[in-house]
């Protein structure tokens, strides 16, 4: 046998060093079915022996919706704009919010939940947080449904919602979609690599993503604050999940400005978010199982 | 042997572990890992590991899981890998399934490598038997049409039939294993990794899976790398094997004479000193200074024959206070094959100390041995225990403490010497 002729068809090596990215998309589609079940296995158990089911789907929303009208609305007196219902107003911006935060808080603990299974064997770890923000997707979807089913109603039964528009823009809400799926996967890939070893970050989030909230323009419009507290308005316009919601809302409801520039500002960021946790995410799967 | 026949090849693989809590200093030990590797330099906490000896105390707080592994490995062989707790298989199997990558050096591999996962992880509670065999199929590796392909095979192997449309929640952990053993088993990798899965389930279903991992590795032409304490399992089912001690191979050969080696390692152990051991774990409130055997006539002897009276001795120091009512004794007996074949328990039998000296000898009267010929070594734990089902506190537990050779003897008194395998069993034949 030639040297030279059997060193070429070893299947793979396992070696310490890594590149900068080692992105096996062959690996990734080999592995889609994995991501399919995954998605599937969380979407069946999430609320099995429970009675209510997948109305609990439902029912998160709406409740906080109807909460936010009752403190923000009626009681601190926020206007949400004339001839849109406040609780319109509120159910796009939580419908939006819920599911950047649960793509962020559901891949934040990657590592250290499914350390079991990690442990055991190999796949491509990533298929891991893709399957959060894809069940999410099918969670969001159900909620959008729910949206689109108030907002019909307001629209045609009653006369609160004369002004609640949807734009043209409303082509660019799949993309939109896809920069809140990206900017919460990238940043709970790169807490929960970090979590591995600075187990700080798991309590950080919790609260977090709660302060993040009310920094992210969810219950009220961005011009109201910025003409309300001018000094701080800065820390919510440049938060990106600002620009996302308020976007969001432009296209359903046609509240607010559109520009370009906050589009792209959000794509930008989302990406690079995605981008860096994607490197995080890809050195810490390799050596976490030692220090998780 | 051709190059074209190595299917997996090991070249100088090594891990290294930190010891003690992780998360104080490791910022610091991050920043100077990057520091080194801005300038070029090596890892600076790579010279400091030691061998992995985990009864003496080392040094640093580094240390070397494996220490420069080679091996090959041939396209249809079963390979054993032996050792003791803590010699480094799991760390090597963990290596082998891309689980976690080694420090230094590479493996190279012809084909895909599947590991079989332990009981149920992977397994989703929730999840009947059905949906689970898919689940796990795709993290081993299968897609949903190999899987769909081969379920019917898959469950009636795992012998779940009644229970496959029931969650996995409700299954027994025999059933569970059945289950997860069955995936793998038809699961088509080139090289198949598994760890000590047959400890679990019952003996019909073990006989089945090492028939189906023969089949695999003669049939198919697969390879298995197999890991097991099991050395009958190993003994029927492995090819060749490789012993593993402190993180390093130290015997390579074929599988009888790697668990040969193995045994012999283990059996010198329990010829060595006891007081020279290092492995004793407990409190020590009692420490056992030596153990031997003596005969009817109070000689020590270091040769036994089936059939006869003995007297085993451990001679003690007492350092604390002990209540003597929960002062136990459990003695344990293994074959060559490194499986418990008799246990002696004071908790058991019902005998009760009243008091415990200073100093002294505790005897264990055995008015007629049941052992036939071979090599036997004896585990001890002394403890204490306050009632049979509370746990116990270990005062004095080592491991292979004690070797026993037992030649042939008369037992029955009838003038024929005893076969040798097993136990001689108290009895008497009448034809009515």
């Amino acid at each position: 046998m030639h040297k030279t002729e059997t060193t070429q068809d070893w299947l793979y090596t396992i070696s310490p060093k890594r590149k900068m990215i080692d992105l096996n998309f062959k690996e990734i589609w080999r592995y889609r079915d994995l991501l399919f079940l995954f998605v599937k296995r969380d979407v069946i158990t999430q609320y099995k022996q429970t009675v209510l089911g997948p109305l609990w789907y439902f029912i998160q929303p709406l409740f906080t919706s109807v909460i936010f009208t009752l403190i923000f609305n009626n009681l601190a007196a926020i206007p949400t704009g004339d001839g849109i219902p406040s609780f319109l107003f509120n159910l796009a911006g939580i419908t939006s919010w819920n599911y950047f935060s649960s793509c962020l808080t559901g891949t934040s603990n990657t590592f250290t939940a499914n350390r079991g299974i990690f442990g055991k064997v190999y796949f491509p770890r990533v298929i891991t947080p893709l399957s959060v923000v894809v069940s999410n997707l099918i969670k969001f979807g159900i909620q959008l449904l729910v949206f689109t089913c108030f907002y019909l109603y307001f629209v045609f039964f009653t006369d609160k919602a004369e002004n609640a528009v949807p734009q043209l823009a409303i082509v660019l809400l799949p993309v939109l979609i896809m920069f809140m799926g990206l900017f919460g996967l990238g940043f709970g890939m790169i807490i929960s690599s970090l979590t591995t070893k600075y187990r700080d970050l798991t309590f950080l989030v919790g609260f977090g993503v709660q302060l993040l909230m009310y920094a992210s323009a969810v219950m009220y419009p961005l011009s109201y604050f910025k003409e309300k507290v001018p000094e701080y308005a800065w820390l919510v316009e440049y938060n990106p999940m600002t620009t996302i919601i308020e976007l969001f809302r432009y296209m359903t409801l046609g509240i607010g400005d559109f520009s370009m520039s906050n589009f792209m500002y959000a794509g930008l960021i989302s990406i690079t978010f995605f981008l860096i946790g994607l490197i995080i995410f890809n050195k810490t799967e390799k050596s976490f199982i030692d220090t998780v | 042997m051709k190059e074209q026949d190595i299917i997996l090849k090991a070249t100088n693989i090594s891990k290294q572990y930190r010891l003690g809590v992780v998360g104080t200093g490791t910022i610091s030990h991050d920043l100077n890992r990057w520091w080194s590797s801005i300038r070029g330099k090596d890892d600076p906490y790579l010279k400091v590991g030691e061998s992995n000896d985990r009864s003496t105390k080392g040094e640093s707080e580094y240390v070397w899981a494996l220490k420069d592994i080679n091996f090959e490995v041939k396209k249809g062989e079963v390979l054993g890998v032996i050792g003791k707790n803590g010699a480094g298989k799991s760390t090597l199997l963990k290596i082998l399934s891309k689980v976690t990558g080694p420090t230094t050096g590479e493996i190279k591999t012809r084909g895909r490598i599947a590991s079989l996962l332990e009981v149920g992880t992977g397994f989703h509670g929730e999840m009947t038997g059905r949906e689970n065999i898919f689940l796990n199929g795709a993290i081993l590796g299968m897609s949903k049409k190999e899987i769909k392909s081969k379920i019917d095979e898959i469950i009636e192997f795992s012998g779940c039939q009644r229970y496959i449309d029931t969650p996995v929640k409700r299954y027994s952990s025999g059933m569970t294993v059945r289950l997860a053993f069955a995936v793998a088993a038809f699961l088509e990798p080139e090289i198949l990794v598994i760890d000590e899965v047959l400890a679990v389930g019952d003996v019909e279903f073990q006989k089945k899976a090492i028939g189906k991992m023969q089949d695999i590795s003669r049939g198919e032409g697969r390879t298995v790398l197999f890991v097991s304490h099991n050395m009958a399992a190993v003994k029927s089912l492995c090819t060749r094997g490789i012993v593993l001690e402190n993180g390093k191979i130290v015997f390579e050969g074929d599988s009888n004479a790697s668990i040969n080696f193995y045994l012999d390692n283990a059996y010198k152990m329990s010829s060595k000193p006891i007081f020279e051991r290092k492995d004793r774990k407990g409190n020590f409130k009692l420490k056992i200074q030596d153990i031997y055997a003596e005969n009817h006539q109070a000689i020590r002897v270091g040769e036994l024959h089936s059939g006869e009276e003995y007297k085993i001795v451990f001679e003690y120091k007492k350092f604390k206070d002990i209540i003597p009512k929960q002062f136990t004794i459990v003695l344990q007996f293994k074959n060559e094959n490194d499986e418990i074949v008799n246990t002696i328990a004071t908790d058991e039998i019902g005998t009760v100390f009243n008091h415990i000296k200073d100093e002294g000898r505790i005897e264990i009267q055995i008015p007629k041995l049941q052992f036939r010929e071979g090599n036997y070594s004896m585990n001890y734990m002394i403890s204490e225990k306050p009632s049979f089902n509370t746990p116990h506190v270990v005062i004095d537990y080592l491991q292979d403490a004690f070797a026993m050779q037992v030649l042939k003897g008369d037992y029955w008194k009838s003038g024929i010497l005893n076969r040798p395998k097993g136990f001689i069993q108290e009895a008497s034949i009448n034809i009515a």
